[in-house]
């Protein structure tokens, strides 16, 4: 179908955009709009207006930071893929980037609108929640910055006020030497996962797995860290044991299901791409990325 | 059908003016809040190549380059592309109508039926071939996934892009 009517408006100062954000009634925010606009072509969305922050200026780039990637909310999925900083400093990222969509919607869509569309199998949340990566959200009464973990509050809902704009995301780096994996599967290569789990792990000098970190997609309302299984893998040297018990944890995490595909099989998929993920991400520490 | 998007100003619908280049045209016009780019390439501009299928981002029949990267047309306002270098299938073909590599290899190789993907196929593995010039048929698959096709089976369009491939790299 076509979008129902709405009014669109194109700020191009930050300012600009948070005022209209913040005034208009029933207003929605634009980005790549490889979300949104499908749902207004459905009509499950009629704004009154839309905003689109593509032409404000200083919302897109990669920035590097002491310990830390700065990526602004307006970066494409396209930049992120392609990006040096983030083969180097952000792996994981690097990774999961290449599963978002197509070619063609990676082209368009961007790093804050997919954080606000929140969807449960969706790569860059669950990326943000692997790494805690902190948000700066704009308003009108000022910059907050909220962690990820608190910004994804439920299924398709960012813990996001009328009125205010994600304008960038901090990615904290993991140290050098850390390994990553990130597996998916989904019925063909670029649908939205049924299951996702990315996995990143640290270890020590004697060979001890001091961090890790494993966040599940598609299984719960959002992405969703598995501390169990975490638990499991620090203090072991990511033996078959241990990360068979890792894995066992993500299957026990309470799954969504439906008609076609039911919650058990949400959960093997959970236990084997978190055994594959891991086994991945342990084969990898030490190797300079 | 979709109305066309030029003025009626009497009427209670919002409008933009854009400027943006087409297959190389400045082009400046206005449009109604709510067109998207593939309605406004086909119903205002006439460049009917670019094919709207499921007009919700699944098919890549609509598949333009903006900025010089594919993207769904159906999935961008025409409002958006205010700014922007559009080019659309009718820009591979030269102008005295000699095909492009790519277009010559899906005729050579059988790579459409009833072609109603094969533009947006075509911008995309154009794209692809301009990016990687020796692409492997897994890259050549994996820009295909971004695509719909009812017909072929995909085996001539992968056959039809490697031709391509081969043909362009001999021209090197
Ligand atoms: S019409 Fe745009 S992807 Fe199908
Ligand atoms: S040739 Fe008919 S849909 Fe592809």
């Amino acid at each position: 179908m076509k979008a129902p009517a709405f009014r669109y408006h194109a700020p191009r100062r930050l300012e600009q955009a948070i005022e209209l954000a913040a005034t208009l009634p029933n207003a929605r925010l634009l980005a790549g709009g490889q979300s949104l606009l499908p749902m207004l072509n459905f009509r499950l969305l009629a704004p009154e207006h839309v905003v689109d922050l593509a032409k404000v200026e200083g919302l897109a780039g990669i920035d590097e930071l002491p310990g830390a990637v700065r990526i602004g909310a307006m970066t494409r999925q396209r930049e992120i893929e392609f990006s040096e900083v983030v083969r180097r400093r952000l792996p994981l990222l690097a990774e999961a980037i290449r599963w978002v969509g197509h070619r063609q919607t990676r082209n368009r869509g961007t790093l804050g609108g997919s954080l606000c569309h929140l969807d449960p199998s969706a790569e860059q949340p669950m990326v943000a929640m692997a790494m805690d990566a902190v948000l700066d959200i704009a308003s009108p009464k000022g910059t907050r910055r909220l962690p990820m973990h608190e910004f994804a509050l439920d299924l398709m809902t960012p813990a996001i006020e009328d009125g205010e704009i994600v304008t960038a995301v901090t990615f904290p780096q993991w140290p050098e030497g850390h390994g990553w994996g990130f597996e998916e599967f989904a019925r063909r290569h670029g649908d939205y996962a049924i299951v996702a789990v990315a996995a990143l792990v640290l270890r020590d000098g004697d060979g001890r797995l001091s961090r890790a970190s494993v966040t599940l997609g598609g299984v719960a309302a959002t992405a969703r860290r598995v501390t169990d299984a975490e638990r499991c893998l620090v203090g072991s040297r990511g033996e078959p044991a241990a990360v068979a018990a890792a894995a066992e944890a993500c299957a026990q995490v309470p799954a969504m299901g439906d008609a076609q595909i039911p919650a058990g099989y949400r959960s093997r998929l959970a236990r084997t791409l978190a055994q594959r993920a891991l086994d991945r991400a342990i084969a990898r520490t030490g190797a300079v990325a | 059908m979709s109305s066309p998007s030029h003025p009626p100003s009497d009427r209670c619908v919002d409008h933009h003016e854009i400027r943006l280049r087409v297959n190389g045209r400045d082009i400046c016009a206005r449009v109604e809040d709510r067109l998207g780019l593939a309605d406004f390439l086909r119903e205002d501009l006439g460049l009917t190549g670019t094919h709207l299928g499921c007009e919700h981002g699944v098919c890549g029949a609509c598949t333009v380059w903006i900025d010089g990267h594919s993207a769904r047309a159906c999935l961008t306002l025409a409002a958006q592309a205010d700014g922007c270098e559009i080019r659309t299938v009718e820009s591979l073909a030269s102008p005295d109508g000699t095909l492009h590599p790519l277009q010559q290899a899906f005729r050579d190789h059988h790579g459409l039926q009833c072609g109603y993907c094969t533009p947006g196929i075509l911008m995309s593995l154009a794209e692809l071939l301009r990016d990687v010039p020796d692409p492997d048929e897994s890259a050549i698959r994996e820009v295909l996934s971004g695509h719909l096709c009812r017909c072929t089976g995909y085996q001539n369009i992968v056959a039809a892009a490697r031709a391509a491939v081969d043909r362009l790299r001999g021209a090197q």
